[in-house]
């Protein structure tokens, strides 16, 4: 017998005696539990509002607090103009990027040379960009996360060995909680999954050190969002 | 080589009185107590929100067998590798053949218990390889070359300049004691090793059954380093750890950021489905998954206990111990300290052995109040002690019932001797706390309360 039937055999035969159910320490009798549904878990996790408006004020308030800089632009030129911005304010010289929704057009407006991650690519050098512009698949107003997939996103290193990592992201793109998250990678990968699906919450930070809290442990030192 | 008990006493004694680990140790629990409490505070309903963890969980492990199938036949379809071992040298051979056969020098290591668990450094030590943990909090006791201090927080119980000494002594230098600087010298570090690194391991937070996934909850992006940068990667994870659906992480992750560090989600939350896809660029051409039975299936034969494999290992329950907090996670000896290593260890490593992790509790209670997933800890450690006391009686407690039994079912004897007793409490302050004190044990450390001076039926007596 194999090690897999060893330890299969050895699940059943402890699994023929029943547990007691969860949660009775209250003296309810419960029935065999049922998954929760989204609906249940709509109920207990945190609230983020009804309407568009107040859960983008709610992501805003989370990147805010998680230290991202999120900025809501008005159209793709804007998004152009706020690159060059940056390029010029943090004096990129070289640019990692992927050939996407969004970063294609704007990163060939930066006029900077730019590392592009679609095709084989050296680590070396792209450890070597003072950034990696990606795009996303959701921002999440629950927790002020943004998440990306290797297919979305360039794979799975562009969004976090470059100091710098930049999401641009469509305001459609905005769901409420985690919950609808899932529903989207869903009904988006439900076929065929890519191989990394990440939440990014924030820049990279560490407390381990008395606790105090120190961004960019080994991921970016800073997240900036671009939002049009 | 003394027992762990004598060792564990040892250690103790030591600690609790250690003023200044006492110290480093409230600091940086009562910041993670103000953290954790107001993202409990963001819930609609706490409570029910663990009810339902604790029924997502029952389902996955009561059904174990099936998940477990499912998962494998999952990640299987997108081209992993998935190895069983029953034991933890088997753990060890299965990675140490594919570091042989991938002719690896250089392994980056993402923080998994399951691998301090099975003595996989050690392992690969001995056999040549170059071992780099890539966590901060584990690099840093790497280097001191301690086991982590707690399960979410290893170098928790270290200062500052503590720190400094060590990179200071073992990287040839450090600026000084500000933690920034002291975070950014382990980043130049091993950012090197990330590129040079031939083989990436890690563990799981969870196994997602539905879509074959494994999750990995971390802050720093050494995780997500590790499973990018190396050509084969390397997850050992726990046969417990599977979900049922790809959506129970919707609850599941902010509930161990709640609970593990008081964050609304932690930075990375990233689920891996298999090796680099044919559409994709980069990240692994070889993805092994090593699942870990090591008696966990003993637990699980344990109807009474088995709710111990709910754990998700958030570390909320060493958090709130009293004893966690005096003793500090390295005087338990064990992979799992606090609460949960009390109850799981003595399973999973012999129970004559550990048993006295289960009597190092005040029976408070605060584990079970805390424990995201409503694992039963305290009524647990009182079965452990049952247990225990079945396998292996104690001599001097059943003479001591036997004594006490025909005294307390004979009122008047019963009154005699409370009689007795407060005549012998008086005579007994002479002694008292001093070396010819027969309950010196007790006493040098504790009250001992006053026999009340009237019992309960001489004042019904006497009522006006």
């Amino acid at each position: 017998m194999s090690e897999r039937d060893n330890i299969l055999a050895r699940i059943r035969e402890a699994l023929s005696i029943a547990a007691p159910l969860p949660g009775h320490d209250h003296g309810t009798a419960r029935e065999t539990p049922v998954l929760p549904t989204i609906t249940d878990q709509r109920r207990v996790l945190p609230a983020v509002g009804q309407s568009l408006d107040e859960q983008l004020t709610l992501f805003r308030a989370n990147a805010a607090e998680l230290r991202a800089d999120f900025r809501l632009l008005n159209g793709a030129e804007a998004l152009v103009a706020e690159l060059k911005g940056l390029r010029a304010a943090e004096g990129w010289q070289r640019v990692a990027s992927h050939d996407g929704d969004l970063t294609g057009a704007a990163c060939r407006a930066l006029g900077l040379p730019v590392l592009l991650t679609d095709q084989a690519f050296d680590k070396r050098e792209l450890a070597a960009c003072d950034v990696g512009i990606t795009d996303c698949d959701a921002l999440v107003a629950q927790t002020g996360s943004v998440l990306v997939t290797s297919r979305s996103a360039g794979g799975r290193a562009l969004s976090v060995l470059p100091p710098h990592h930049v999401v641009v992201a469509r305001h459609e793109q905005l769901v409420p909680d985690l919950p609808a998250a899932f529903a989207l990678l869903k009904a988006k990968y439900g076929g065929g999954y890519p191989s990394m699906i990440s939440f990014i919450t924030g820049p990279s930070r560490t407390g381990d050190i008395e606790r105090i809290l120190v961004l960019g442990a080994h991921g970016p030192k800073k997240l900036t969002i671009l939002c049009v | 080589m003394s027992t762990p008990a004598a060792q564990f006493n040892q250690d103790a004694r030591r600690l609790s009185a250690d003023l200044r680990h006492r110290q480093t140790i409230q600091t940086a629990m009562g910041k993670y107590e103000v953290a954790r409490d107001q993202r409990k505070a963001a819930f609609q309903h706490w409570q029910a929100a663990r009810q339902m963890a604790a029924e997502t969980k029952w389902d996955a492990v009561n059904h174990l067998d099936r998940h477990l199938e499912q998962f494998v036949r999952n990640i299987e379809a997108r081209g992993t590798k998935v190895h069983w071992a029953s034991t933890a040298q088997q753990a060890r051979d299965i990675i140490l053949d594919i570091l042989r056969e991938k002719n690896a020098r250089v392994i980056v290591k993402s923080k998994a218990m399951t691998s301090e668990e099975i003595h996989l450094n050690e392992a690969m030590e001995q056999a040549g390889y170059e071992v780099v943990e890539s966590d901060l909090g584990e690099f840093i006791v790497q280097l001191r070359e301690e086991p982590p201090y707690h399960i979410v927080f290893p170098a928790m119980h270290l200062t500052r300049d503590e720190i400094k000494d060590v990179f200071q002594r073992k990287l040839g230098g450090a600026p000084s004691n500000n933690p920034e600087e002291l975070t950014m010298v382990a980043r130049r570090v091993l950012r090197e090793k990330y590129i040079q690194a031939d083989v990436g391991i890690t563990g799981a937070n969870f196994a997602i059954a539905e879509t074959g996934m494994l999750s990995i909850t971390e802050n720093e992006g050494n995780a997500r380093l590790t499973a990018a940068l190396p050509r084969t990667m390397i997850t050992l994870l726990g046969i417990e750890k599977v979900l049922p659906r790809l959506e129970d992480l919707a609850l599941f992750l902010p509930m161990l950021s709640a609970m593990g560090t008081g964050q609304a989600l932690s930075c990375y939350n990233t689920m891996y489905g298999g090796p680099r896809q044919p559409d994709e660029t980069d990240g692994p051409e070889e993805y092994h998954v090593v699942l870990l039975d090591n008696h966990r299936t003993a637990l699980l034969a344990d109807a009474e206990q088995r709710d111990s494999l709910h754990c998700i290992r958030c570390g909320a329950c060493l958090n709130v111990c009293p004893i966690y907090r005096n003793v500090g996670g390295h005087t338990y000896g064990t992979t799992y300290c606090g609460p949960i290593g009390a109850v799981i260890t003595p399973n999973l490593r012999g129970l004559n052995d550990w048993k006295h992790l289960s009597y190092a509790s005040s029976l408070c209670g605060a584990c079970t109040e805390t424990c995201p997933v409503k694992i039963d800890l305290h009524h647990h450690l009182l079965q452990n002690r049952r247990n225990a006391s079945r396998q292996k009686p104690s001599w001097w407690q059943k003479l001591a019932f036997k004594v006490f039994a025909p005294v307390a079912t004979r009122p008047a004897l019963w009154s005699l001797v409370t009689k007795l007793g407060r005549l012998g409490q008086k005579l007994h302050g002479f002694v008292k706390g001093g070396r010819l004190d027969p309950a010196y044990a007790w006493t040098k450390t504790r009250d001992l309360p006053p026999i009340a001076q009237r019992t309960f039926k001489e004042w019904w007596r006497t009522r006006s």
